[in-house]
């Protein structure tokens, strides 16, 4: 795969069809591959890297890339193409100055969980087939590659590349691989039970911000958490209640946008179940206002810029799922 | 707040210019009785309502926060309580599922015409707040006058 690509890349920027391609590089590990701008098709073969760890969404970088003049060339995963539709859909990327190739996916790989499956002073992962050889310090181990994906691509919502240009590899189908689970089982609980689980995942929460720099929802260019005078930047989070307001609102602002790309909990530090808050809204928005995918078509109006005179009250909430809800 | 010994909620109540607050004011006129607790705080529509406006509430001190706005198909500016309708229910649906008592929060349509129903509205949800006891899951420390 990542051979095809890199030649992709090359032949792209050799045909003048564009001037930049838009890819991953090897970061400070070789699991931590960070977004890069390729310029040359030399710089592309020295460093374009595709694998298992390309989870990284790149549809958030076009809002900048596209404004910069030239034509640039993105390599976007099915779940990718729904961001970068949702952008599209708020005319925040110039399409005319991107080439989208789309790639299909067969599941990014979360480290922590290859660390998990006892893999020690891993060194490289390669895929064999339905497998991952890890190379590590102590010899070669074997694992099943579906234990290693990222929570996101265990419950995958869709093979289906809804925008491009060039297809790499073949067009895919949306599923229902149950992405709702985790939420029905929270929504399960008593409301103490709940409040426990939050307060235990949220009070981790360091305020890097990383979940808002990572979301191509959350794409303001000027953002209230940038300000220094504006009280609301507190590096560490100061008590229960700032972690509390940060993460409903940071979902709230979302809410109708978020694709369910699942980057968030991807780079939470501090692995923080993001995802959950965000699956919870699209959930009840399913629910409450009919099925609605954020990012799988260009002329649906997301359901909070919208109304129908027959909605459910607020109170709906109160008689939900009995005496548990 | 404690109010000798027995514990007295903060209700904050988001009450729309075109029909709640004047149902307030009409239920006031009435000679018509509502507690103390409630604050109101008039806005120019239900849907100038910014659920980060129910958080700070909160946050400030409030025990229960209830919205107030025009019936639905009444909107003085014709559709903005529709969108406050579809907000509050996904705010309150994501509050209830962070563990916080659901009965915090509230949203009734009180025209202008209906200052009893105001009345009653208040003395219930003031009542069924009292019960809860103060808010202790949503509370900022830092602001904590106790």
């Amino acid at each position: 795969m990542q051979q095809g690509l890199k030649e992709k890349a090359i032949q792209l920027l050799k045909d003048g069809t564009v001037d930049r391609v838009l890819g991953w590089k090897t970061g400070e590990f070789f699991y931590d591959l960070t977004p890069a701008v390729f310029r040359t098709p030399e710089e592309v073969e020295k460093d374009f890297v595709f694998s298992v760890f390309s989870g990284a969404n790149l549809s958030k970088y076009l809002i900048a890339e596209s404004r910069k003049g030239g034509k640039v060339a993105a390599f976007l995963k099915p779940c990718d193409t729904y961001s970068f539709q949702q952008l599209l859909k708020e005319h925040r990327i110039l399409r005319e100055n991107v080439y989208v190739v789309g790639v299909q996916c067969d599941g990014t790989c979360d480290i922590e969980k290859i660390k998990a499956a006892g893999c020690e002073g891993v060194t490289a992962v390669r895929e064999e087939g339905e497998s991952l050889v890890a190379e590590t310090l102590y010899g070669e181990k074997t694992i099943a590659k579906k234990d290693a994906l990222l929570e996101r691509c265990t419950v995958c919502k869709s093979h289906k590349l809804v925008v491009f240009d060039e297809l790499i590899g073949e067009q895919g189908e949306e599923q229902d691989a149950g992405r709702f689970a985790e939420v029905e089982k929270l929504e399960k609980m008593t409301p103490e039970e709940r409040y426990g689980f939050w307060r235990g995942e949220l009070s981790r929460c360091i305020r890097c911000n990383a979940c808002r720099n990572v979301c191509p929802a959350c794409s303001c260019e000027k953002c209230i958490f940038d300000n220094p005078d504006s009280g609301a930047r507190n590096k560490a989070a100061a008590d229960s209640f700032e972690e509390n307001m940060f993460h409903i609102i940071r979902a709230f602002h979302v809410a109708a946008r978020c694709t369910d790309c699942g980057e968030c909990s991807r780079v939470c530090p501090q692995h923080i179940p993001l995802h959950l808050l965000n699956r919870k809204f699209i959930k009840d928005i399913d629910e409450l206002y009919g099925e609605y995918q954020a990012g799988a078509d260009m002329d649906t109006k997301p359901p909070l810029m919208d109304f129908d005179k027959g909605d459910c009250e607020p109170s709906v909430v109160y008689k939900r799922g009995g005496e548990k809800a | 707040m404690q109010v000798n010994g027995e514990f007295q909620p903060t209700i904050v109540a988001f009450c729309c210019n075109w029909c709640s607050y004047a149902g307030a004011d009409l239920s006031g006129t009435n000679r018509l009785q509502y507690p103390a607790n409630v604050k109101i705080i008039r806005i120019p529509c239900s849907c100038r309502l910014n659920p980060l406006f129910i958080l700070r509430a909160f946050q400030r001190g409030a025990d229960g926060v209830i919205l107030c706005g025009c019936h639905p198909g009444d909107c003085h500016y014709t559709t903005g309580n529709y969108y406050a309708r579809r907000r509050m229910t996904l705010l309150f649906s994501m509050l209830d599922y962070l563990g916080i008592e659901k009965e915090r929060t509230r949203v009734e349509w009180v025209s202008a015409a209906e200052g009893g129903k105001f009345a009653a509205t208040m003395n219930e949800f003031v009542q069924t707040v009292t019960k809860l006891g103060p808010n202790r899951r949503l509370e900022d420390l830092r602001c904590s006058k106790d």
